[in-house]
């Protein structure tokens, strides 16, 4: 499976785009988490306005060969609602901030989705048939007088229109004081895990009163607080252990086997600053927005604000890749801090055989990386670019000097078109990339 | 908007010193622009969201970038003298922001030191967040007064530490000199603009936005240390390159260069 294009052997196309075409965004449709699940016939988002909307593959048929299935509306559902915490006068969001499936254990589907304080399951499940002809009750529900029944019937299942129901099925809530940056479901599939800015919390999936406290990082004064936790992650294969990253630029790999209270890493993983690139603004653009272990477990990946960083479990001094994804952008610093993008959490990926990893960019770019060939491509998520199955040009941004034809300048760039979820599916080339409240699905090009 | 540096005569017979104007010039030239993320940081950890609890992570960055700051203005001796000429009273061309726009600070507190908590890490607590004034008229004026401090204090509001904090305070109270930063009323940030305003910035110096070569410190020498902008900065053109994409609301930008915290 080839993971990036540059050459002839390898293009991306445009396949779907889902979400309204007007220029007015309301901020409720602004899609906030992607994510495919296991076998990727389903993939989900989820948006500012609390709601989850799951698409489905449907399956490829005779007619048309040359496209893979397209991803239609499954189910839509509100998952979370905005709250007022009342003890401290503030509203509590209700955008939903991670979406994570978990395994498929019968016909139905569970996925965890969460806000900034509630983590809920909620299971998605087919409705296709419906049961006719009780004894006790007349098609409309209406109670039958036992009096006038003469004879008894079984009831028959009758085909219906398929519905697709959505219901919730575990609530966690009021385990986290601060704003939940991540879930992440253990390979036992007992257990997952949610981080917040200072804790960690490991969870039964079936109890819902109480978790255990793995992490705290919150220091007795919090006028001393200097590093926050940024993301977390169970490791695919090994249910004890998990990463989290910080802001300051560094992973922490735990092994929950070693304490119950894993404040003590087993490994940390930290790069030398480069003290020529020194500048105020350094810890921030080091502070890492994601962090994503490989599908095989033996590498992670981390995300700053300029580059992506791939690790070696086994190597803890420095990363063993650094691609960088917009370095035109260190001259700009000030204004990006000025403006907030600084802070701009990007979130990355891993293609399904690890060979290639995917992060987004301003202006609605998106950048790929093979990791064998080292070639890497900028793509755009636009309307301009979507024809059926149409191929995407590679995108260049011009630094400085002459620019060139098709070329765009960093001054150009529109900052309030940012990338920050893409998502891979985890057997094909196929990716979901949300630009702002539009979902763009793109594919390979099948020859 | 940033002064210029004063000429020096070459007599003849005395010694020349390290310093050639060049170099005086650039330095106040970082100080100045060093004082402006400063004061930009300031900003942005006081302008707290009211109603949803502000992002922990940013504040911290952005927190962690002020004591970078103010150690490394304590370090070359910049902090003292920011201090004592904002405690004199005066306002030396060659020190701060040359904005002439200053906030005048509301009557009940002017001589005062009111010492509160700049950053809620717990979510803005009301106290902090209303005690900022509204100030519009005063925009236009040089400030007579001195403005008054607050020390920085990444407090907390947790309920259940009320105790600690209200020692912290008074700690703080007692130790003015050692975390002092301007205190300044900040303008509503929605309120409309005003075209006074606007006509008073029509020769605002966007050299403003030099700042990010100077304190990215991204030229094409790799060596980048923060004394080592200086040494290129002569190679730096003044051209400025307009941030259209990634410049914010021209009127948030205004509030900004308006609230700065000079002398």
């Amino acid at each position: 499976m080839a993971g990036v294009g540059g050459g002839n052997d390898f293009q991306w196309c445009f396949s779907q785009v889902k979400g309204a075409i007007d220029e007015d965004v309301a901020e409720a449709d602004i899609i906030s988490t992607v994510e495919f699940n296991y076998s990727g016939d389903l993939l989900a988002t989820g948006d500012k306005g609390g709601r989850v909307v799951i698409f489905q593959r449907e399956q490829e048929s005779k007619n048309r060969p040359h496209s893979r299935g397209e991803y239609n509306v499954y189910s839509t559902f509100q998952s979370h609602e905005p709250e007022f915490d009342y003890l401290k006068s503030l509203e509590i969001e209700e955008k939903i901030n991670k979406i994570r499936w978990l395994p498929q254990q019968n016909a139905a589907h569970s996925l965890l989705s969460t806000n900034d304080k509630t983590i809920k399951l909620w299971k998605i499940s087919e409705r296709d048939k419906k049961a006719e002809g009780y004894n006790l009750k007349e098609e409309d529900g209406r109670l039958r007088d036992p009096f006038r029944i003469t004879s008894l019937r079984v009831p028959v299942l009758q085909p219906m229109d398929l519905m697709v129901e959505a219901s919730p099925r575990r609530i966690f809530a009021n385990a986290h004081t601060y704003h939940i940056n991540s879930i992440s479901v253990n390979s036992d599939h007992e257990t997952y895990l949610s981080a917040d800015d200072l804790r960690i919390n490991l969870w039964h999936l079936e109890i819902t009163d109480r978790s255990f406290n793995i992490v705290d990082i919150k220091p007795a004064n919090m006028e001393e607080l200097t590093e926050v936790i940024t993301a977390a992650e169970c490791h695919p294969n090994q249910c004890n252990v998990f990463v989290y990253s910080s802001s300051k630029g560094t992973i922490r790999l735990c092994d929950m086997r070693a304490a119950a209270l894993c404040d003590r890493h087993t490994k940390f993983f930290e790069e030398p600053e480069d003290p020529s690139s020194r500048s105020f603004f350094s810890e921030i653009i080091s502070s890492i927005s994601d962090v994503k272990f490989s599908h095989g477990g033996r590498y992670m990946m981390t995300r700053d604000y300029l580059s992506v960083k791939v690790w070696d479990l086994n190597m803890e001094n420095r990363p063993v890749e650094t691609y960088q994804v917009h370095e035109y952008l260190r001259s700009k610093l000030c204004s990006l801090y000025e403006n907030d993008c600084i802070f701009d959490k990007f979130e990355c990926c891993w293609n399904g055989t690890d060979s290639a990893i995917m992060t987004g960019s301003y202006n609605n770019f998106f950048r790929m990386f093979d990791r064998n060939t080292r070639r890497d491509i900028t793509l755009e998520a636009s309307r301009e670019s979507s024809k059926p199955r149409g191929i995407l040009k590679p995108r260049k941004v011009c630094t400085g000097g002459k620019r060139k034809k098709d070329e765009i300048s960093v001054d150009s760039l529109d900052f309030n078109k940012k990338i920050l979820h893409t998502a891979w599916h985890p057997k094909e080339n196929v990716i979901a990339v949300a630009a702002t409240n539009n979902l763009y699905i793109f594919q390979d090009k099948m020859n | 908007m940033f002064p210029k540096g004063t000429k020096r005569k070459f007599s003849d017979g005395e010694e020349v010193p390290d310093e050639n104007p060049a170099d005086i010039k650039v330095m106040s030239s970082y100080n100045l622009q060093r004082q402006s993320l400063l004061d930009m940081s300031l900003i942005k950890l006081q302008l707290c969201h009211m109603l949803v609890e502000p992002n922990l992570c940013r504040s911290v960055l952005i927190a962690n970038t002020v004591r970078q700051i103010q150690e490394e203005m304590t370090q070359d001796g910049s902090w003292t003298i920011m201090a004592e000429a904002l405690n004199s009273n005066q306002s030396p061309s060659d020190c701060l922001v040359a904005t002439e726009i200053l906030c005048r600070p509301s009557p009940k507190d002017q001589d005062e030191e009111k010492p509160f908590s700049v950053i809620s890490y717990e979510g803005c607590d009301s106290v902090s967040c209303h005690s900022e004034e509204v100030v519009d008229d005063s925009l236009c004026e040089p400030s007579s007064e001195a403005p008054t401090y607050l020390p920085i204090s990444i407090g907390t509001w947790e309920k259940e530490d009320q105790k600690e904090n209200s020692e912290e305070e008074s700690e703080e109270d007692s130790k003015p000199e050692e975390q002092v930063f301007g205190t300044f009323e900040i303008k509503n940030p929605t309120a409309t603009p005003d075209p006074a305003l606007d006509e008073l910035f029509s020769d605002v110096d966007t050299s403003y936005y030099d700042l990010d070569t100077m304190l990215t410190g991204m030229q094409s020498s790799p060596k980048m240390g923060p004394y080592d902008l200086l040494d290129s900065l002569s190679s730096h053109s003044q051209s400025i390159s307009s941030n259209s994409g990634c410049r914010p609301d021209l009127n948030e930008l205004d509030h900004i260069m308006e609230i700065i915290v000079g002398s």
